[in-house]
């Protein structure tokens, strides 16, 4: 590996901060720019949406089950044992839906992006697009956007729908609770600055995905071997970046919503 | 022929008097990091011209072509194409310009995810407000001038080297453009599909009296070019007598280090004296 200065390193990680708020910056306002691309939007909705649906449920139902079923044992030391509904419901759709939901269609999607876009810059069809007059990020950046925020809100509702049933085959299973007063208190146990938290992340989320994945993808260089690297780098970065953001949008979702 | 002037409603065009060229590059200097490949540049594309281009690798012949559709910007220098500066205009400024322009890359770069048919009509379907029908009939004629008729439905994966290259030509060409830019279209191919492609490139040359710029490392394709005329009576190359060979349209334009070392048509070329044209045409 070639060693460079810090001060050169320096600078390139600057670079690299410019140029993605540059591509996010844009791909945002693209939405408000004609020509919009409707059909692809589309598109891009139905293979990241409806093809990260198997992965959101799997994940989903396993993370309310086995939540319930780790948290069971404290509960019931407590004699809380009733409350597990509560428990599962709150943690899914405040934390565990949208951050899980957000890692497995970023583990899914931006590595997708990446290689994609990445592929098509060593084969130079995004020169012979540019070429052929259309703008590749309108084209490409902004309907992968505009699919991941809009189908990652409706996942991470159907992750916490799966992730609240998984809990409830536990409670029904192994814990001899009863269905309808897991329900119940489930339900009962929201408020709407939860149910507003777990709608707000993804949209964070979303936005994080698409665009880390393009990024990487169109700075790709270096043949395959780049679009490989580029690939593995938007998948370590979007989760880390999503995990970090979390943290930051609870921390002012609490405030905002004056919320305990 | 007349010289087309585009709707590009622009502060950056050109305020001098209209000229003759489609393409001029004044002085045009890029370099990569430490990699000098252009040290000060200037020629001139006449309107309906070939030229074609010829160096060593690396001698930034293809980054020529990519500079004049402003896909890459001069560290300095001025390059104008059809009156309107590039090199003053912004990405979103250029993409107007561009639909006026054909571009044929080294390995065609057609998009691996849509079909021949897709490939061919991408332009058409940007456009929007082109009806179905009529892009139909116009991929089938841009086609069917690459004779791939037969290749509507199928991917680029599915095709040869040689189709690709057709593909990418019949791609370039469906809007008529006024400049076409082809990088190196025949590197890599048989013999055989490679005066195919010459063939299709004088054919369009002779036919819509396109400006264009060649990117080659085959001396006798350009040659080829230079001493043929298409015939469309019989749809084939015609061999012109010694004499006729200043009634086409054809020049050459070597690089060396950078640098331009000749520009002239096949007369002047065949009679410079620089040691190394010389030795790269012998």
């Amino acid at each position: 590996m070639e060693l460079i200065s810090p001060t050169e390193f320096a600078k390139q990680k600057v670079q690299s901060v410019q140029d993605y708020t540059l591509l996010a910056a844009q791909s945002v306002a693209n939405v408000f720019r004609k020509p919009l691309y409707f059909a692809d939007m589309v598109q891009q909705a139905d293979l990241i949406g409806v093809g990260s649906l198997p992965i959101v449920v799997l994940t989903g139902f396993f993370t309310g089950a086995v939540l319930a079923l780790q948290t069971s044992n404290t509960l019931q030391r407590f004699g809380s044992i009733t409350l597990i509904g509560q428990l599962v419901s709150t943690s899914m759709v405040r934390e565990l839906g949208p951050v899980l939901t957000s890692l497995m269609v970023a583990g899914r999607n931006s590595s997708g992006m990446a290689s994609e876009l990445g592929s098509m810059i060593v084969t130079e069809q995004i020169d012979a697009m540019r070429a052929l007059g259309t703008d590749p990020m309108k084209k490409l950046v902004t309907p992968r956007l505009v699919a991941t925020v809009f189908m990652l809100f409706f996942l991470t509702i159907i992750s916490d729908l799966v992730g609240l049933t998984g809990g409830l085959m536990v409670s029904k299973l192994f814990l001899s609770l009863d269905a309808r007063q897991y329900w119940s208190n489930a339900w009962q146990a929201l408020v709407f600055q939860d149910v507003f938290m777990g709608l707000v992340k993804p949209i964070f989320f979303g936005f994080i995905i698409a665009t880390i994945g393009c990024y990487y993808g169109i700075t790709a260089r270096g043949g395959t071997q780049g679009v490989g690297r580029a690939t593995t780098q938007a998948v370590v970065a979007a989760s880390v970046l999503i995990l970090v953001t979390d943290f930051f949008v609870t921390k002012l979702l609490i405030s905002v919503l004056s919320y305990k | 022929m007349s010289t087309p002037t585009l709707p590009i409603d622009h502060a950056a065009a050109v305020s001098e008097p209209p000229s003759n060229a489609a393409v001029v590059f004044e002085d045009v200097y890029l370099s990569f990091e430490e990699n000098h490949v252009l040290r000060g540049v200037s020629f001139q594309l006449t309107f309906g011209e070939t030229k074609a281009l010829f160096g060593v690798a690396g001698a930034g012949k293809s980054t020529i072509l990519k500079l004049a559709l402003g896909l890459l910007q001069p560290d300095s220098g001025r390059i104008a194409v059809f009156g309107n500066e590039v090199t003053r205009m912004r990405e979103a400024e250029l993409f107007p310009l561009r639909a006026h322009l054909g571009m044929v890359f080294q390995e065609s770069a057609l998009f691996d995810s849509l079909t021949v048919r897709e490939n061919v009509a991408f332009r058409l379907i940007e456009e929007r407000g082109v009806y179905d029908d009529e892009i139909d009939r116009r991929v089938r004629e841009a086609l069917r001038f690459v004779e791939l008729e037969h290749t509507l439905d199928l991917f680029p994966s599915e095709l040869s080297g040689g189709m690709r290259r057709r593909v990418a030509i019949a791609r370039a060409i469906i809007t008529q453009p006024e400049l076409l830019l082809y990088d190196s279209p025949t590197a890599g191919l048989d013999p055989v599909t490679s005066n195919t492609i010459v063939e299709l490139i004088v054919k369009q040359r002779d036919v819509s009296k396109a400006s264009s710029l060649l990117v080659s490392h085959r001396l006798q394709d350009a040659f080829t070019m230079a001493t043929h005329q298409f015939d469309p009576r019989t749809n084939q190359l015609r061999s012109l007598p010694r004499g006729q060979y200043c009634d086409v349209p054809m020049s050459f334009l070597f690089l060396r280090d950078g640098k331009v070392i000749f520009d002239g048509d096949i007369h002047e070329l065949a009679h410079t004296r620089d040691q190394y044209i010389r030795e790269y045409i012998s």
